[in-house]
C-alpha cells in the first residue's frame, strides 16, 4: 500500500466505480467543499498526502525539531497546559477578588486585562479617557494601582500574562517594583508581556507612537529582561487579533511569523542573540470552529517558526526554535443569539487548541457577545478546560492526530501558503513597511468582507444566526461596571500625586527625556520613575513628547 | 437623479475593533452609498465636525468598549448645538439590550448588535432617509 504511484491510481478507480455512479443519484451538500482560506478539500484522504518530506523530517518527536508534533517530549502527559482566564474590570480592589477566585478554583495562572486607557497611556482623569476607566480591564495609574492588583498574590507562585502593548515597559516595571516589595527577586519573576506592536498597528488599535521608536522600546526590554529577568517572556507575538480582525488561518500564521520576523531582526541590530532571546519569544494564537483546520494551524505554525530560527537566523539552539504559544478561543465566533450554544463552539474550540498542543488556554466565557462576562459564565469557561483536560482522555499521549491523512495535509498546505506570504512580505521590504503601506490590513479586510457575505448568502451556516433561528428570551444578568468607578479612580490618583515626593518623579521624568532623546536603554529610566510613583500617564507623555504619536492610515 | 446618501461611519473613543466598522461601511458603499470612514480614536468633537464638513446624511458610530453611553450622549449634544441633530444617527457593536432601550431613548435611530445581517443594516439607513 505505501507505493504512492499504486495507491493513487486505486484511489482513482474507487472514485470512478463507487463514487460517481453515487453523485449522479445523491450529490453531494454543496457543490465544492473548501477550506476557510479558500483550498479545496478532496473527499478522501490517504497516505498519498502524508508529507512527501517522510516522517523524521517533516513530523519528527516531540521536544525535537521541527517540533510539529509538540514542544515537549512529554507534553500532556507531564503538565497540562496552564489554564489561564484573562479577567480584569473596574478597579485594582475589584480585579484583585476575581484574581484570587480564580485561582480558588484551580486556575493556575494569571491573566491581566487593562482597560484602554492604561492600554494606551492615559491617565484615568485624563480628558481621552472619560467614559472608559475600568471598561474593558483594570484601570492602572501608578504603581499603588499594581501593589492593590497583586495584593495577596505571591508572584514568586504564579505566572502573569499581562495583555499590554505600547505601555508594556511601564507595566512591567511596576510589576517588578511590586515583586520587591513582596520580597521577589525580579529573575524569580515569570509570565508574559504581550509587547507585540505591530500587531496593534494591524488589528488591535492601542499603539501610541511611531513604528520605530515602538521597536526600539521593545528590544529595549528583550535586553533588560535577558539579563535581569531570565525567565519572563518579554513578548507575545500575537495572531489573536490578526484572527479577529477578519484574516483566515492561513493569514494568522502568516502576518504572526512576519510579525515574529521582524522582532527578530531589530533585536539582532541591537546586538542581541536569537540563541538567547529567541527562548523567551512566545505566540498567542486563536482558535476558531474548524475544528481539523484548527489543530493543523496549530502544528504548521510550529514548524515553520522552527525553520525559520534555524534556517533564516542560523540559531543553532533547539529551545530557541521551539514556538510556544497561548491560546484563546474566537471571541468574533461568539454569537449573540442564542448565547448558551457558545458553550459548544468554546469546547469544540478549546479541544483544537489541546490538540494541536497549545502551552496555555484562555476559554470565552459564553455571554461574551452580550457585554462583559459574569462570575457564572468565568467559571463555566474555566470548567471546559478541566473537562478536556481530565475527562476526555486526550491528554493521554501525545499528539493523538498526528498522522492523520487530512490533518497532515492541512498541516503541509497551511505552511506552504504562509510561505508564500512570508516571500511576498519580504518582497515589500519586510513587515513594517507592509504594515505602514496598509498591505496587511487589506488582505485582512478582503477575507473579513468575503467571510460577512458568505454568510449573508448562508454559504457559512452560523447556528441561530443565519439558521435554525429561535424566539428568544431577552437575556439574563451581564456585568455592569458603576461609572462611579471612574470618579474614584480619579480621585485616588488626586491623592496619590499629593502624597508623593513630586520634586523625585521630575526629576525622574528629565531623566527619562535625556535617555530617550538618546540612545541608552530606556527601561531603567522607566523603572525608576515608577518607583517614584509617577503616573502611567506621565510617563507616555514624556515619551510622546520625544517620540510623536503615530496616525493610521486609514484603510477601506 | 436622486443624490447618493451619504454616510459617515465613525470610531469614537479609545476602542480598537474595527473589523464590524469597515466591513459595514465596504456593504454601504456596495450599495450605493457614498462613506466617508474616520479611522480609530475620534472624540465626540472630530466626529461632529466630521460630520459637518463632509454634510453627510447619516451618522453610524461603532463602539465595542463599553463607553458607548457617554461617547452617545456627547455626540448627541453637540450635534443639538451645532443645528445638525436632525440627521440619523446609528450604533453598532457590544450594546447590552438595556443601553440599547436608553440609546434609543435619547434620540439614536437604531442599535446594530453582533449578528445583525448586512442588508438590515442597509435598509434600516435607507429607511431613516426616506422618513
Amino acid at each position: 500500500m505505501n507505493n504512492p504511484e499504486r495507491l493513487r491510481k486505486v484511489k482513482e478507480e474507487w472514485k470512478e466505480k463507487k463514487v460517481l455512479p453515487l453523485l449522479r443519484k445523491f450529490p453531494e451538500r454543496k457543490n465544492q467543499f473548501k477550506t476557510s482560506f479558500d483550498s479545496d478539500i478532496d473527499i478522501l484522504y490517504t497516505p498519498e498526502d502524508l508529507p512527501p518530506d517522510g516522517y523524521d523530517k517533516a513530523l519528527g518527536f516531540p521536544g525535537q525539531y521541527p517540533f510539529t508534533r509538540g514542544v515537549q517530549p512529554t507534553m500532556y502527559r507531564g503538565r497540562l497546559w496552564t489554564m489561564r482566564q484573562y479577567a480584569g474590570f473596574g478597579t485594582a480592589e475589584e480585579s484583585n477578588e476575581r484574581y484570587r477566585y480564580l485561582l480558588s478554583q484551580g486556575q493556575t495562572g494569571l491573566s491581566v486585562a487593562f482597560d484602554l486607557p492604561t492600554q494606551i497611556g492615559y491617565d484615568s482623569d485624563d480628558p481621552m479617557a472619560e467614559g472608559e476607566v475600568g471598561k474593558v480591564g483594570v484601570a492602572i495609574d501608578s504603581l499603588e494601582d499594581m501593589e492593590i492588583l497583586f495584593e495577596g498574590i505571591p508572584l514568586d507562585k504564579v505566572s502573569t500574562s499581562m495583555t499590554i502593548n505600547s505601555t508594556a515597559a511601564i507595566l512591567l516595571a511596576m510589576y517588578i517594583a511590586v515583586g520587591e516589595k513582596q520580597g521577589v527577586d525580579p529573575s524569580k519573576l515569570t509570565g508574559t508581556i504581550q509587547n507585540d506592536i505591530l500587531k496593534e498597528y494591524i488589528a488591535r488599535g492601542t499603539y501610541i507612537f511611531p513604528p520605530d521608536a515602538s521597536m526600539r522600546l521593545i528590544t529595549d526590554i528583550f535586553e533588560y529582561c535577558s539579563k535581569k529577568l531570565p525567565e519572563f517572556n518579554t513578548i507575545s507575538i500575537s495572531g489573536y487579533h490578526i484572527r479577529e480582525a477578519g484574516a483566515d488561518a492561513v493569514q494568522e500564521v502568516a502576518f504572526t511569523l512576519a510579525d515574529g520576523i521582524a522582532y527578530v531582526e531589530s533585536a539582532i541590530k541591537a546586538g542581541l542573540d536569537p540563541n538567547i532571546f529567541g527562548k523567551r519569544l512566545s505566540f498567542f494564537f486563536n482558535s476558531h470552529n474548524n475544528f481539523l483546520e484548527e489543530i493543523a494551524k496549530f502544528r504548521a505554525a510550529r514548524r515553520l517558526w522552527a525553520k525559520i530560527m534555524k534556517d533564516r537566523f542560523g540559531v543553532t539552539d533547539e529551545k530557541a526554535m521551539m514556538l510556544r504559544f497561548h491560546t484563546q478561543t474566537g471571541g468574533s465566533t461568539l454569537t449573540a443569539q442564542q448565547p448558551m450554544n457558545n458553550i459548544i463552539r468554546v469546547a469544540f474550540q478549546a479541544m483544537a487548541a489541546v490538540l494541536g498542543g497549545t502551552q496555555s488556554l484562555h476559554t470565552n466565557s459564553y455571554d461574551e457577545a452580550l457585554g462583559l462576562p459574569t462570575q457564572d459564565s468565568v467559571t463555566i469557561a474555566l470548567r471546559t478546560q478541566q473537562i478536556i483536560a481530565c475527562e476526555t482522555g486526550v491528554t493521554d499521549t501525545v499528539d493523538p492526530v498526528g498522522g492523520s491523512y487530512y490533518v497532515e495535509n492541512l498541516t503541509d498546505r497551511i505552511e506552504k501558503l504562509a510561505s508564500d506570504y512570508l516571500q511576498k512580505i519580504d518582497d515589500l521590504g519586510g513587515m513594517v513597511k507592509a504594515v505602514q503601506e496598509g498591505y496587511i490590513q487589506k488582505e485582512i479586510l478582503k477575507t473579513a468582507y468575503n467571510y460577512q457575505l458568505k454568510i449573508e448568502r448562508e454559504e457559512q451556516v452560523i447556528v441561530g444566526v443565519n439558521q435554525y433561528l429561535s424566539d428568544e428570551n431577552p437575556k439574563k444578568d451581564i456585568l455592569k461596571i458603576d461609572p462611579i468607578i471612574e470618579e474614584k479612580q480619579i480621585n485616588k490618583l488626586g491623592t496619590l500625586k499629593r502624597r508623593r515626593n513630586s520634586q523625585a518623579v521630575e526629576e525622574a521624568l528629565k531623566e527619562l527625556k535625556k535617555a530617550a532623546l538618546g540612545s541608552e536603554n530606556l527601561f531603567p529610566f522607566i523603572l525608576n520613575a515608577v518607583k517614584c510613583y509617577a503616573t502611567l500617564g506621565e510617563i507616555s507623555n514624556t515619551l510622546r513628547d520625544v517620540f510623536g504619536e503615530y496616525t493610521e492610515a486609514v484603510i477601506l | 437623479m436622486m443624490r447618493r446618501l451619504k454616510v459617515l461611519v465613525a470610531k469614537p473613543g479609545l476602542d480598537g475593533h474595527d473589523r464590524g466598522a469597515k466591513v459595514v461601511a465596504m456593504a454601504l458603499r456596495d450599495a450605493g452609498m457614498e462613506v466617508i470612514y474616520t479611522g480609530l480614536r475620534q472624540s465626540a468633537d472630530e466626529v461632529v465636525k466630521a460630520a459637518l464638513q463632509e454634510d453627510v446624511d447619516v451618522i453610524g458610530l461603532s463602539i465595542l468598549s463599553g463607553a458607548h453611553m457617554r461617547i452617545c450622549e456627547k455626540v448627541l449634544n453637540l450635534m443639538k448645538e451645532k443645528g445638525i441633530d436632525e440627521k440619523p444617527v446609528f450604533v453598532g457593536g457590544i450594546i447590552p439590550a438595556e443601553d440599547a432601550l436608553e440609546l434609543k431613548k435619547m434620540g439614536i435611530f437604531e442599535v446594530f448588535g453582533p449578528g445583525t445581517p448586512l442588508k438590515a443594516i442597509v435598509d434600516s439607513i435607507k429607511g431613516a432617509i426616506d422618513k
